[in-house]
C-alpha cells in the first residue's frame, strides 16, 4: 500500500498498564492528583490531543468545555461497559490500574464542575471497586463521592445514551439523540460520559504534562492505546501501544500469528476488514482507506484458512441478535441483512446475492437512535471488498480460503 | 430546518410517506426513508412536513434546526 506513506512512530509500550497492582503502588509510583482547575484540565486535555478511547475517537477537550459550559450541575460518568466480545482492555485496566481510572474521573469532574460523579462498569468489577472507593475516601483522594452502577452484559450497553438511560433507571438502551447527553443527560443534568481508558490518560497528562503523553503516538494522534489482540495468536491479550504502531509489532507482541494470516479485523465487531500487512500502521489516518479505524483497539487476527465471510456472517448474526429491539430498520434490517451474508458465506448462491448485502447495508446506515446499523454495515461491507474473491468463488459454489486456492 | 425521525418511537405507520411521499420513501418493511439521506426540508415543503409531523400517530416526527 503505498497510500500508507507516513512512517509509523507508534511502539509497544506500556504507560497505563505499567507498574505494580495496588493502592499503595499507585501512590508510590504517580503521587496524589495536582490539584488542577476546569481551564487548566480542559487547556491539558487539548494540548495533549487526547482522544476518545471508547471507538468514537471524539477530542476529549471539546466534550469537557461543552458541558462546563452547559450551565446547570453537571454530572460525570466513567463508562466501563465493555460488549464489544472482541475487546477486554478496559476489564484489564479495572483489574490493574482502577486508580488511574478513578484519578481521571475526579479529574473530568473538575473540568465540568460536576456535582455527581457514576462509575458504569460490568457486575464482576463492582465488588473490587467498592473496597477501593472506601480506600481512597480514607486517604482523602477523592472529592466527589462516586456511585458505582452495574452494566449489563449485551453488545449496546455502553453506547453513551444507553448509559445515561441506564443510571437514570430505564434500562440500558440507546435513545434518540433530539436532545444530546452533554445537554440533558442524567437526571436531566449535562452530562459527560467518557470511556475508562481515556480517564486514565487524563490521570497520567495531569501528572506528567500534555508533552510527555505527545511523545507516543503519531504527530496527528499523540498517545498510545490499549489493543485487545485475539484470533490466530499465540498469547491472546492486551496490549498497550502508540498510535502508528505497525500492525505486525501487535501481532507479534501478542506472541505472533499461529499460521499464516488472511486479513484482520481492526476496531471491532463495528469494525473493517484490513490487509494482514504486518508494516501497516495502525492509526486513523492509515485504517481509513481500508473503511476501517482502531475505535477501541479490537484486533481479530484471521487465519488464512478461514473463510473471512463466514466469519463476518457469524458476527452479523451476533450483532442481529444484540439489536436493542426498538428501532424497525435495525430490528428487520440487522436480520436480513446478516441472513443475506449467511447465504453467501454458505454459497447458496442466487441472482443479485452480492448487491443484495450491500443495499441491505446502505439501507440500514443512519437509521436508528444509535450507530449499532450503522457499525454492523460498515462491517459487512469492509468483508464485501476484503474478501472480493471469495464472493465471486462463492457465487460458483466455491471457497478459496477453505479449500486452499489462495 | 429538518425533518427528525425518532426510531425509538417510530413503528412504521406511514402516515408520514403518505403526507410527504416528496421527502419520504419506505423501506422494505414500510418505515420512512430519507430520500436525500439527511432530512433538509426545501422552503416549499414546510407547510407539508408540519402538517405530517403533527399527525404522526406516534409523535415521532419532529423538526429540528441543525
Amino acid at each position: 500500500m503505498t497510500s500508507v506513506a507516513e512512517a509509523p512512530t507508534g511502539r509497544v509500550e506500556q504507560r497505563l498498564l505499567d507498574g505494580e497492582v495496588g493502592l499503595d503502588a499507585h501512590l508510590a509510583r504517580h503521587g496524589r492528583l495536582p490539584i488542577l482547575d476546569s481551564s487548566q484540565i480542559i487547556g491539558m486535555a487539548r494540548d495533549a490531543g487526547l482522544t476518545g478511547r471508547g471507538g468514537a475517537g471524539f477530542p476529549v477537550w471539546r466534550k469537557l468545555s461543552a458541558v462546563a459550559q452547559a450551565g446547570g450541575a453537571a454530572v460525570v460518568v466513567a463508562n466501563a461497559a465493555e460488549g464489544e466480545p472482541a475487546s477486554r482492555k478496559d476489564r484489564a485496566l479495572l483489574a490493574y490500574q482502577p486508580n488511574l481510572v478513578l484519578d481521571g474521573l475526579q479529574l473530568a469532574a473538575a473540568a465540568t464542575r460536576a456535582k455527581a460523579a457514576h462509575l458504569y462498569a460490568p457486575k464482576a468489577a463492582l465488588p473490587a471497586l467498592r473496597r477501593l472507593l472506601v480506600a481512597r475516601r480514607t486517604a482523602g483522594l477523592d472529592r466527589l463521592e462516586v456511585t458505582l452502577h452495574a452494566a449489563p452484559d449485551a453488545f449496546v450497553s455502553g453506547e453513551e445514551s444507553a448509559v445515561v438511560s441506564a443510571i437514570n433507571g430505564t434500562g440500558a438502551v440507546p435513545a434518540d439523540k433530539r436532545i444530546r447527553i452533554i445537554q440533558a443527560g442524567v437526571g436531566g443534568a449535562p452530562t459527560l460520559v467518557q470511556n475508562v481508558e481515556t480517564l486514565a490518560h487524563l490521570a497520567l497528562i495531569a501528572r506528567y504534562g500534555a508533552g510527555w503523553f505527545l511523545t507516543a503516538g503519531t504527530a496527528d494522534e499523540p498517545g498510545t492505546f490499549l489493543a485487545t489482540v485475539s484470533g490466530a495468536v499465540r498469547r491472546p491479550g492486551v496490549i498497550e501501544a502508540g498510535y502508528g504502531v505497525p500492525l505486525g509489532d501487535l501481532i507479534a507482541a501478542a506472541g505472533g500469528a499461529t499460521m499464516p494470516l488472511q486479513a484482520v479485523l481492526i476496531g471491532g465487531y463495528h469494525g473493517g476488514w484490513v490487509p494482514a500487512d504486518p508494516a501497516l500502521p495502525v492509526s486513523r489516518r492509515a485504517l481509513e482507506p481500508f473503511g476501517a479505524s482502531p475505535g477501541a483497539g479490537v484486533v481479530v487476527a484471521l487465519p488464512a484458512n478461514a473463510c473471512g465471510l463466514g466469519e463476518t456472517a457469524r458476527i452479523a448474526g451476533y450483532l442481529a441478535d444484540q439489536v436493542a429491539g426498538q428501532c424497525g430498520p435495525c430490528i428487520n434490517g440487522l436480520p436480513r441483512m446478516a441472513a443475506t451474508l449467511a447465504d453467501l458465506a454458505a454459497r447458496r448462491p442466487r441472482p443479485g446475492l452480492p448487491a443484495e448485502v450491500e443495499r441491505l447495508a446502505r439501507l440500514v446506515s443512519g437509521r436508528g437512535a444509535c450507530r449499532h446499523p450503522d457499525g454492523t454495515a460498515r462491517l459487512v461491507l469492509s468483508a464485501m471488498r476484503a474478501f472480493e474473491a471469495d464472493v465471486v468463488a462463492h457465487l460458483h459454489g466455491r471457497c478459496l480460503a477453505t479449500e486452499g486456492h489462495r | 430546518m429538518r425533518l427528525h425521525i425518532d426510531w425509538t418511537a417510530c413503528d412504521g405507520r406511514g402516515v408520514c410517506t403518505e403526507l410527504l411521499e416528496e421527502m419520504l420513501t419506505e423501506d422494505d418493511w414500510g418505515y420512512p426513508v430519507l430520500r436525500d439521506g439527511k432530512g433538509e426540508i426545501p422552503r416549499a415543503l414546510d407547510g407539508a412536513a408540519r402538517r405530517a409531523v403533527d399527525r404522526c400517530p406516534r409523535l415521532a416526527l419532529k423538526l429540528t434546526q441543525q
